[in-house]
């Protein structure tokens, strides 16, 4: 690895935002508005739902470690986009990075598109509903690891697409996370879902987070076993993340849908 | 021989883009690779580039078939310019090359960049988003892009394509400038037939993913009783069956 030619590719994609004040609105809007709703509605369910009662911020933090997902799923995207819009693919393929360069400077670089988004977001979640994702002490570090490795894995799957179908894949770039939303059990116990769907949840990291921050905020209990669950589980997605994009690297060479990219 | 192409074909599906095409480059020559649209052209310079997988046949350099190399280290002997393939737009001339030498590893890189900015008059529009440059200004920088880390060998995909006769002329005599002061090796598709005969030491003709003649501007112009290299071009171009 050459972190030169790493920090050059996330080089690229900082001169991009800060040339663009827009960019930096659109970043940050999002996830704002995001917190806004969520606020609202959590502050509603905790006045009317017995659940919730006396547990002020459980949606919001949900939705606020939910948007973080989202976020490093669709920075990751977004940047691979980038390139096939601006043309700019061939240019980057035939520079002298290695693939796992590649991956790694869109992985390092998309923090920096997330936290610039959610930043604010929690910032103004602090005294206008009372909320703070810091309550959930250090296990935060945690579960945002794995929610970010998680969140990357889903945007090398989505590349990966790209690579292999060619731009038409964007749409599904934007649809990849509603997708998986329902079963990662966000804002719900595992339990109100069907039997078959409780078994295939399981097998993804979301439930074991959301699950522990509920139980952090709801029981003031931490399980760190869980917490490496879940972990776990995202590295293993993320490692099959990484085989399947380079399977589809090769793929492309193949067909040759690396050179017209973009045209 | 500094590369050797050998019995190179590539298919996508049940297309022949490239069908069995041996050539050789020698070392500090300029070779021009002429063909109708679709003839396999840009597939073989895809091939050269590592960006589409050859289905058979091999590419040497210096002897060493290039899969053999490490990817970053075969590439950044390498680079490549066309006017179909841009620069990020939002992103200033200087930027865009400092990003690039940075991906090449350039020591020096201010330096670097200051030499070919000078050389290729690209220093008067260096804080400006390269998306709003006109068509000749973008060439000038994608050909400094090209020749940031400089390459032993540059692959020109058309690049004088789409720009007024007198940037057209500047882009030629830099470049035909640039292989006068510096040893490398060129491989340059083109349409244009003067650019050709100015640039290239020999040619290499081809048609429907054949390589149908080859040889020096004036060789193939006696050969096939022509005057000049544009009708060479058309005859064989449009004789179907006689190669």
């Amino acid at each position: 690895m050459n972190f030169s030619k790493i920090y050059a590719l996330g080089l690229r994609h900082l001169y991009l935002i800060m040339n663009s004040f827009p960019r930096v609105l659109d970043l940050i809007y999002w996830p704002t508005v995001q917190i806004f709703l969520w606020g609202f509605i959590s502050k509603f369910f905790t006045l009317n739902s017995e659940y919730y009662s006396n547990t002020v911020g459980v949606i919001l933090t949900a939705a606020i470690l939910y948007d973080f997902l989202f976020r490093a799923s669709i920075s990751f995207n977004m940047m691979f986009l980038e390139e096939i819009w601006s043309r700019n693919f061939t240019n980057l393929f035939i520079a002298p990075l290695k693939i796992r360069e590649i991956i790694a400077a869109l992985t390092l670089t998309a923090i920096l598109r997330t936290l610039i988004g959610l930043i604010p977001a929690v910032l103004i979640a602090i005294p206008l509903f009372g909320v703070s994702v810091l309550k959930l002490g250090v296990p935060l570090v945690f579960l945002l690891l794995a929610l970010y490795l998680f969140g990357i894995t889903l945007g090398l799957l989505v590349t990966s697409g790209l690579l292999r179908y060619g731009p038409s894949f964007e749409n599904i770039a934007w649809a990849s996370l509603f997708f998986l939303a329902p079963l990662g059990c966000i804002y719900y116990p595992i339990e109100i879902l069907p039997n078959l769907l409780q078994t295939i949840a399981k097998g993804l990291p979301l439930v074991h987070i959301f699950e522990e921050m509920r139980s952090i905020l709801l029981n003031d209990t931490v399980n760190y076993l869980n917490i490496l669950k879940s972990i776990s589980i995202s590295l293993v997605y993320f490692i099959i993340g990484v085989i399947i994009f380079y399977i589809s690297y090769f793929g492309a060479k193949k067909r040759g849908t690396l050179i017209n990219m973009g045209e | 021989m500094f590369i050797e192409i050998k019995n190179l074909s590539k298919i996508y599906g049940k297309f022949l883009a490239v069908n069995k095409i041996n050539f050789q480059i020698e070392k500090h020559k300029t070779i021009g690779l002429l063909g109708p649209n679709g003839c396999g052209k840009t597939t073989t310079i895809g091939m050269m580039l590592g960006l589409v997988s050859p289905t058979e046949g091999e590419i040497l350099i210096e002897n060493k078939n290039m899969n053999s190399f490490k990817r970053d280290e075969i590439l950044k002997r390498f680079n490549f310019a066309s006017p179909y393939v841009e620069l990020p737009k939002k992103l200033t001339v200087k930027q865009n090359l400092e990003i690039y030498g940075r991906l090449y590893g350039i020591e020096n890189l201010e330096n670097r960049i200051n030499e070919i900015s000078s050389d290729l008059d690209i220093k008067s529009f260096f804080r400006r988003k390269t998306g709003e440059l006109s068509s000749g200004q973008k060439n000038r920088v994608s050909l400094a892009k090209s020749l940031i880390n400089k390459p032993e060998i540059l692959l020109l995909d058309e690049p004088t394509a789409s720009l007024d006769p007198d940037i057209g002329d500047f882009i030629r005599s830099y470049i035909q400038e640039y292989k006068m002061k510096n040893k490398i090796t060129i491989l340059l598709a083109s349409h244009n037939m003067n650019e050709v005969e100015r640039l290239c030491n020999s040619i290499i003709m081809m048609r429907s993913g054949k390589i149908i003649d080859s040889g020096t501007c004036n060789e193939l112009i006696q050969k096939h009783g022509r005057n000049n290299l544009e009708e060479t071009f058309l005859k064989l171009a449009r004789s179907k069956d006689e190669f």
